[in-house]
């Protein structure tokens, strides 16, 4: 039945640092490599070489520009795949079953050959997090790597999400947040991390980091205000020039 | 929304064959005999081609039996269990009027309110989407219930019912408009709330993920007809209320009945087609579209 577990008895997620991430790609590219090869049906390009090319991803890196009040623009990179929502609208729109949330961790999965493709998860979503693969035509989303992670073949290190494993700017943190005191629920309550759309009701388990406030540089040499200005009057050549093109 | 041929067709046709087997299921007309033949051929073509062509927009419709199974928790599947069970428990009671001259009315009456059930259906799987707030609200049921209800009326040659429904309908839709224009904005789902980073200050989308188009884009940023929502709505609106209204009183004749019903299809269509095209997915924001 596609209806949601009261609980589960974990909560495994992702917890993504705006202010770490640098925007490489290297997670985008490395999710499509581990579940091209992995579980389910590959993630397909379409016309992948030609002037059109599209494809299944699992993981995207959007780029956004915020403009404060004052100052300059920050920009900010953007990881976003699944976040495993508490009450994953996904999961309960499911017409055959292929969609469930395990009880037993929280992941959201989907069972392929039970999928009819009919794009109405994808609907449910409001994050982007469900593609529809255009060969395989069923439903592809972020297994959270559920291959990896319970993967006693695996040495102990790569025993994480792929996109976590190799995130070279240490943005991605993977575990359990529903111990609080587990490492990403601290760093969650340290950082003051949030949940994406949250009117949308969905309780995600995946958390954002937002990026620390910049800090500004006090005044702290005394003398410069007593130092002479420097000149702001050309002179030389470019004030000859300055004067000669004033006449014109 | 990408506004899909095939579901277009099936909710307009679907729409009108059940609407029509409503008004059948209620014994008006009376009918029996083959013109009760000639009624419930054209109601399941209506409501059985709209299913079939609906099958077309699945990945897998080899495996559509599955859908059947969740009920419980999703409309979809309800929708289908709903369309059965009116297509069977209406067949057999057309059998009743064509074959027996008999009219088991409690059997009819079950299946005008499962086939009333079954547009219900239909609209609460759009309903029911937080993702798409111009759908995301309690008339979008009454809009699909009115236009199912006022076309059967028109099918089944309820001149009086038609027109009273045509009406009621019209009112709904230019509702649904009105109220439509306003949802995404009072849904407060924008690209502040999608990212998180209005607290720094102004979010614009600087690059997307990929320089090519995807899948979300296709199926969830559909902009290109929205430039002439405007003038779209004022036709749909005038072939599917106005022209069958204004037909409909002029003296009786089958030739303006005809034109009528194909003005008022024809609009249904317009109207269909606005409703997915019109509509904002908030994953849009993500891509700074909508």
């Amino acid at each position: 039945m596609t209806t949601l577990p009261d609980n589960t008895e974990k909560k495994l997620g992702l917890v993504i640092d705006l202010d770490t991430c640098v925007g490489c790609h290297a997670c985008v590219i490395s999710c499509k490599g581990w579940n091209t090869e992995n579980y389910g049906a590959p993630l397909s390009d379409q016309d992948a070489y030609g002037g059109n090319p599209s494809g299944t991803f699992l993981n995207r890196v959007h780029s956004y520009e915020v403009q404060p009040e004052e100052g300059h623009a920050q920009l900010i990179h953007f990881p976003k795949s699944c976040l495993h929502c508490e009450d994953a609208p996904c999961v309960t729109v499911c017409p055959t079953g292929a969609s469930y949330k395990r009880v037993e961790d929280g992941i959201v999965l989907v069972n392929e050959s039970d999928c009819i493709g009919c794009g109405l998860c994808a609907w449910a979503c409001p994050y982007g997090a469900r593609e529809m693969d255009m060969e395989e035509k069923v439903m592809k989303k972020c297994t959270l790597c559920v291959d990896r992670i319970y993967n006693e073949n695996l040495p102990e290190v790569d025993r994480i999400p792929s996109c976590v494993r190799t995130c070279p700017a240490g943005a991605r943190h993977f575990g359990d947040l529903g111990d609080p005191d587990s490492d990403v629920s601290q760093l969650v309550a340290e950082r003051g991390g949030v949940d994406l759309m949250p009117e949308q009701g969905t309780r995600p388990v995946n958390k954002y980091l937002p990026p620390r406030p910049k800090d500004t540089m006090p005044e702290i040499d005394v003398l410069a205000p007593f130092l002479e200005p420097v000149v702001q009057e050309p002179g030389g050549f470019l004030g000859w020039l300055d004067k000669a093109l004033e006449k014109l | 929304m990408h506004p899909a041929p095939s579901v277009i067709a099936f909710s307009t046709f679907s729409g009108l064959g059940f609407g029509l087997l409503f008004w059948l299921g209620f014994g008006v007309p009376v009918v029996s005999g083959w013109s009760a033949f000639a009624f419930f051929t054209i109601a399941y073509l209506l409501a059985v081609g709209g299913l079939i062509s609906s099958t077309f927009h699945l990945g897998h419709p080899e495996r559509a039996l599955k859908a059947f199974t969740q009920w419980r928790s999703s409309w979809l599947s309800r929708e289908g269990v709903c369309a059965v069970a009116a297509l069977i428990v209406m067949a057999i009671y057309g059998a009743g009027l064509v074959f027996f001259d008999a009219a088991w009315q409690p059997l009819g009456i079950l299946g005008a309110l499962l086939s009333l059930g079954t547009v219900f259906t239909t609209a609460m799987i759009y309903t029911q989407l937080k993702t798409v707030p111009r759908w995301h609200q309690s008339l979008t049921p009454v809009y699909f219930l009115s236009l199912s209800l006022a076309g059967g009326a028109l099918l089944a040659g309820q001149i009086t019912w038609a027109v009273v429904l045509l009406i009621a309908a019209g009112a709904v839709q230019i509702a649904t408009w009105l109220l439509g224009d306003r949802a995404l904005k009072q849904s407060g789902t924008d690209i502040a709330s999608a990212t998180q980073l209005g607290g720094i200050g102004k979010v614009r989308a600087f690059e997307p993920p990929h320089t090519g188009t995807n899948y979300l884009l296709r199926e969830f940023v559909f902009q290109i007809g929205r430039k002439h929502a405007q003038k779209l709505r004022v036709i749909s609106f005038g072939l599917m209320v106005v022209l069958p209204v204004l037909l409909l009183l002029l003296p009786f004749s089958h030739l303006l009945a005809v034109v009528a019903v194909l003005a008022h299809v024809a609009g249904v269509l317009a109207s269909r087609w606005l409703f997915f095209a019109e509509a904002e997915h908030v994953v849009g924001l993500y891509y700074g579209k909508r």
